[in-house]
């Protein structure tokens, strides 16, 4: 396996869907940091076969529940001292605002300004959600 | 309490709200006189943001039947609407000027986002293919004007199940009551959305059949609530051809049916439902379109809280 330096104190993201990553990197706007980071694209995986693996060496300010709404099947990793502190299970967050769209042609959302997306979790199992104007549903998986 | 509440979905008022409602229409429906200017004063404003003359004239008619006034505009064309105004903006100056306001609107959620911004109440008088909550409080008054009680009822729904708006609100409603079952009659490609099956369907339990056919099921029917069916939304002509008949009532259909049955349709028809069935009295619709100005006028003055 590819070896990327252990890092000091700050942020892995592990166990992410292969693919997902790439996404989470853009999402977290790690492309701009000052600080080190890596991406690590298909890594092999016990659990999973293969994961995507994002590594920060810095303590940022993360949205959790929104992580989770991205993939929750992530767990991530506080370190301090090269050492793991922290473990953190993500879940799916029962209210997403602003960060998803309807994908309903008709509703309110798409031609009214101003306007707040939100969406409400429906089946935790399966991350459908539906929004909360039009009640059309919206699954992860499109 | 009703007062100063909003419609926006079927769902919003509890089982004893609506029922406070009807019972008020049954009052106006028997002594019209004792309510014909008790609105004096009052004012309607009806935001129509796409045409719908029916349901503008039926809003119209009950306020004006009470004695109130209305202002209003039937396309937004000829509003500040054009001028790109948002639609919170719109709601906040209309109820600047009125006492409670009918909108209908095309976009899906319009009214579940209007109602933000709105001081007075607000009718849903239909969001695009979403919700059109007075249509079902009319369907809902007529079942228990034809049948006595709105429980214990086996419910056919017929043609186009999939973009019928009304029936998604029917059986919301009616998934209330005790003992209800549903009837779906559709071809394959029209049968209802996925989120009338999953949350209202199966996560209550409610007994309900799908099936193509309505002569196959007729006979097990209370109710029968007809739909157009258009010919574009079937995905061949070969199913076109061997379904279409299948969803047009007629007395030959009829012979099957219940004594009792109530024929139900929110209008305007077609050739859904066969001239000749208009005088059996097992058709409702015609009464169902009056008793639509009733609840409205019932409905308004709950929402007042003039009674
Ligand atoms: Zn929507």
């Amino acid at each position: 396996m590819l070896n990327i330096t252990s890092i000091k104190k700050g942020l892995v993201i592990d166990h992410i869907r292969p693919g997902m990553g790439l996404k989470i990197f853009e999402y977290l706007k790690l492309g701009k940091a000052d600080f080190t980071v890596a991406l690590i694209m298909n890594a092999t995986s016990n659990k999973m076969g293969r994961k995507d693996i994002i590594k920060i060496e810095d303590v940022i300010d993360v949205d959790f529940a929104m992580l989770g709404f991205l993939d929750a099947n992530i767990t991530v990793n506080v370190i301090e001292d090269e050492v793991i502190t922290e473990k953190i299970n993500l879940s799916l967050p029962v209210r997403v605002q602003d960060i998803i769209r309807c994908k309903n042609p008709r509703c309110i959302t798409t031609v009214e300004r101003d306007i707040t997306h939100k969406f409400v979790l429906l089946d935790k199992e399966k991350g459908i959600y539906k929004c909360e104007y039009c009640d059309h549903i919206y699954s992860w998986e499109g | 309490m009703l007062k100063g509440r909003h419609l926006v979905d079927p769902q919003d008022f509890s089982i004893q709200e609506l029922e406070s409602i009807f019972e008020l229409t049954q009052e106006i429906i028997d002594k019209p006189e004792e309510f014909n200017s008790i609105c004096h004063g009052k004012i309607l404003s009806t935001l129509f943001y796409e045409p719908s003359t029916r349901t503008r004239f039926s809003f119209e008619a009950a306020m004006l039947r009470l004695g109130g006034g209305v202002i209003g505009f039937s396309e937004p064309g000829s509003s500040s609407v054009a001028k790109g105004e948002s639609l919170a903006d719109t709601l906040r100056t209309v109820a600047a000027y009125s006492d409670i306001i009918a909108m209908r609107h095309p976009n899906e959620g319009a009214p579940k986002h209007g109602i933000q911004y709105c001081p007075v109440p607000l009718i849903n008088g239909g969001d695009g293919g979403h919700q059109h909550p007075t249509q079902t409080l009319t369907d809902l008054f007529t079942i228990l004007e034809s049948k006595k009680r709105l429980d214990n009822l086996t419910i056919g729904c017929c043609g186009d199940l999939k973009f019928g708006r009304t029936v998604h609100s029917l059986i919301k409603a009616m998934s209330r009551y005790e003992n209800v079952k549903f009837i779906l009659v559709s071809p394959k490609e029209l049968q209802v959305p996925d989120y009338i099956r999953t949350e209202i369907l199966e996560q209550r339990n409610i007994e309900f059949q799908e099936v193509e056919r309505l002569e196959e099921v007729i006979d097990q029917m209370d109710i029968l609530y007809m739909t157009r069916v258009q010919k574009e939304r079937f995905f061949n002509e070969a199913d076109y051809v061997r379904l279409k008949d299948s969803y047009i009532v007629d007395l030959k259909k009829l012979k099957d049916a219940k004594e009792d049955l109530a024929i139900l349709h929110p209008l305007p028809r077609v050739n859904e439902i066969a001239v000749e069935v208009d005088d059996d009295p097992r058709a409702w619709y015609f009464r169902q379109v009056k008793n639509g100005m009733f609840v409205r006028m019932g409905l308004i003055l709950k929402l007042l809280g003039v009674k």
